[in-house]
């Protein structure tokens, strides 16, 4: 997505919501930067340069799979809950209730249990998502997560310890979004992969987080 | 009577390659050009400028590579390529047939490497001519950049110069003194062409974490920001050499061509520009053609160094 100024790198965002029915896509964006403000001002009607969709998703859920979501990590999540009516598990966390900023009602999803974590305990049990996925892991059919770093190495360790299937979704800072620069590199197993194009859903047991 | 439209001509011929327009893209941001291919099918440009390829794969910097700065963005990608065999194998057979000419970007840390992969090119079907990346650091010097050095330049160019009958730019790097004496060395050493700016190195730091931003702590500007300061080098190479220069650096719009133009270059190339917009070569085309209707301007060579005294 391009934040509409020429001489602007376009911006990566997971699609939140799709309707195959209207055509509609929806979007949830934190503000972080320049870029996220510019594109929070814009208004009905103005029209947006959009390159999409890329990359490769999520696998399809099994049952009783886990969504772990740190921060803005919901939105691939949330359009993942939607793909099925099995019964899942969403394990949203945060640092504090502002920055869960899903609306409860997008959640509101048959079959889905959603349990909310705040480190601080503004909002749900006061911990991590790795205190609320140790609980669970042991049922648990899959394990999807997306959120920062710190995170993702934290479940990857819980995961693979209770050797439960994980995928990432990953993050990296972007220039082309389509394949052809390799400036959003991630570490892998397989030697650096792509995340705009080899990902951004990789296996966890590939990803290598480094301190 | 029908009034007859008046058509420009886009072609040049750049080092003894003939192109339809004077529009390439960079090599770098392009890639191996399959994925831009399949986003917009080459359309509108001239040549094409693959990424740099050794004679070995080479692995890149670590993340992050790439960061964006006021009107332009720094890449630290380290030249992660396959290697020689695999761009032969692999990525050369699905860019055969028409479109626009092929040239490939050559990379290496050693003269050796240059020339190694000049012959590996060498009578290959498809390859329309080279470019030498001389940026990268020369490991037998200590890792300053063959480019820094017009001796060192020197012995690059007459080493692939012995191994390749193709025609071949050396592109220049910016982060030099004089850049007009490591150009008159290259063209001294048999080089057909110049090509110029590679990025002017730079940095950022993360405040947040205290760090650098990059994972390989320098790396190289490009985009709109550094425009005017490659103008000016394209300008000064221009006044010193007879061979063709490539005018790359920047260039987002038509009028940022005609400049490189008319401070002599006989085309150009766009690589940052085309992360903003991959469609910017039909647009820099129709611009140009435009802009040759309005003036009466059959080529562009009429117009060639036009701004010079
Ligand atoms: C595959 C993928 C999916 C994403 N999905 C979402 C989403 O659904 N919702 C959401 O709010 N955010 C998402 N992000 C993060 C989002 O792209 C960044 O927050 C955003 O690019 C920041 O832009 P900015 O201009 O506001 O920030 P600035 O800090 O001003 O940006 C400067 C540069 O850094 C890049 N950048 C900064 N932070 C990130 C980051 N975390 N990841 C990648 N590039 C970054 C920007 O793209 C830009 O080029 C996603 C990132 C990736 C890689
Ligand atoms: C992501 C990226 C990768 C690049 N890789 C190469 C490369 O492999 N070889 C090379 O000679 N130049 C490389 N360059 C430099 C560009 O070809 C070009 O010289 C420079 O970016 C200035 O042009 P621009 O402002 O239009 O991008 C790269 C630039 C970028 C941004
Ligand atoms: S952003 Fe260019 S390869 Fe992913």
């Amino acid at each position: 997505m391009s934040p509409g100024q020429s001489n602007m790198l376009p911006r990566p965002f997971s699609v939140y919501r799709a309707d195959t029915l209207s055509g509609e896509i929806s979007l949830l964006i934190e503000i972080k930067g320049k870029g996220t403000a510019l594109l929070a001002e814009t208004t009905p009607g103005v029209s947006l340069k959009l390159l999409g969709p890329l990359g490769r998703g999520f696998p399809d859920l099994p049952p009783r799979s886990l969504l772990v979501a740190g921060g803005a990590g919901i939105a691939p999540l949330a359009f993942l809950a939607a793909s099925t009516a099995a019964p899942r598990t969403l394990l949203y966390c945060a640092r504090s209730s502002e920055f869960l900023v899903c609306p409860d009602t997008d959640l509101d999803l048959p079959g889905l249990s959603v349990m909310e974590a705040t480190d601080d305990g503004s909002r749900g049990v006061k911990g991590t998502a790795a205190d609320l996925l140790s609980n669970r892991i042991e049922k648990a059919g899959a394990v999807f997560a997306c959120g920062p770093r710190p995170m993702l190495a934290a479940v990857k360790e819980i995961c693979s310890r209770a050797k439960i299937e994980t995928w990432f979704s990953l993050e990296e800072r972007m220039a082309c979004g389509i394949g052809a620069c390799v400036g959003c590199a991630v570490a892998t197993t397989g030697g650096y992969r792509r995340v705009c194009r080899d990902g951004p859903v990789f296996p966890a047991e590939e990803v290598i987080f480094d301190g | 009577m029908a009034e007859k439209i008046f058509e420009p001509d886009l072609r040049v011929d750049l080092a003894g390659i003939a192109l339809e327009n004077p529009i390439l893209a960079a090599s770098g941001p392009f890639g191996y050009g399959h994925e831009y291919r399949e986003l917009t099918g080459f359309k509108d440009l001239g040549g094409i400028i693959v990424k740099g390829v050794s004679l070995e794969p080479w692995a890149g910097n670590p993340p992050p590579r790439v960061a964006e700065t006021p009107s332009g963005m720094l890449n630290a990608i380290g030249l992660q390529n396959p290697g020689l065999k695999s761009f032969l194998e692999e990525d050369l057979p699905r860019l055969r047939g028409p479109g626009p000419r092929l040239l490939v970007n050559v990379v290496g840390c050693t003269v050796e490497e240059y020339a190694g992969v000049a012959s590996g090119l060498e009578g290959v079907e498809g390859i329309d001519g080279l470019e030498l990346n001389i940026s990268c650091p020369n490991v037998k010097a200590g890792g300053m950049a063959f480019g820094t050095d017009p001796a060192a330049t020197g012995r690059v160019v007459a080493a692939v110069r012995r191994k390749t009958s193709l025609p071949f730019l050396v592109k220049l790097s910016p982060n030099v003194a004089d850049i007009g004496a490591v150009a008159r060395s290259a063209e001294e050493a048999g080089a057909d062409g110049i090509s110029l700016i590679n990025t002017i190195s730079g940095m950022l730091i993360d405040t947040a974490h205290k760090k650098p931003l990059l994972g390989n702590i320098f790396g190289g500007l490009s985009g709109p920001a550094v425009m005017p300061v490659a103008l000016r080098m394209a300008w000064q190479v221009a006044e010193v050499v007879k061979i063709p220069v490539l005018g790359i650096g920047g260039i987002t719009t038509a009028d940022d061509a005609l400049q490189f133009i008319m401070a002599g270059a006989r085309a150009v190339a766009v690589g940052t520009g085309l992360f903003y917009d991959p469609h910017l070569p039909s647009q820099i085309k129709t611009g140009l053609l435009e802009y040759m209707k309005k003036e009466g301007l059959k080529n562009l060579h009429e117009i060639e160094g036009a701004a010079r005294p």
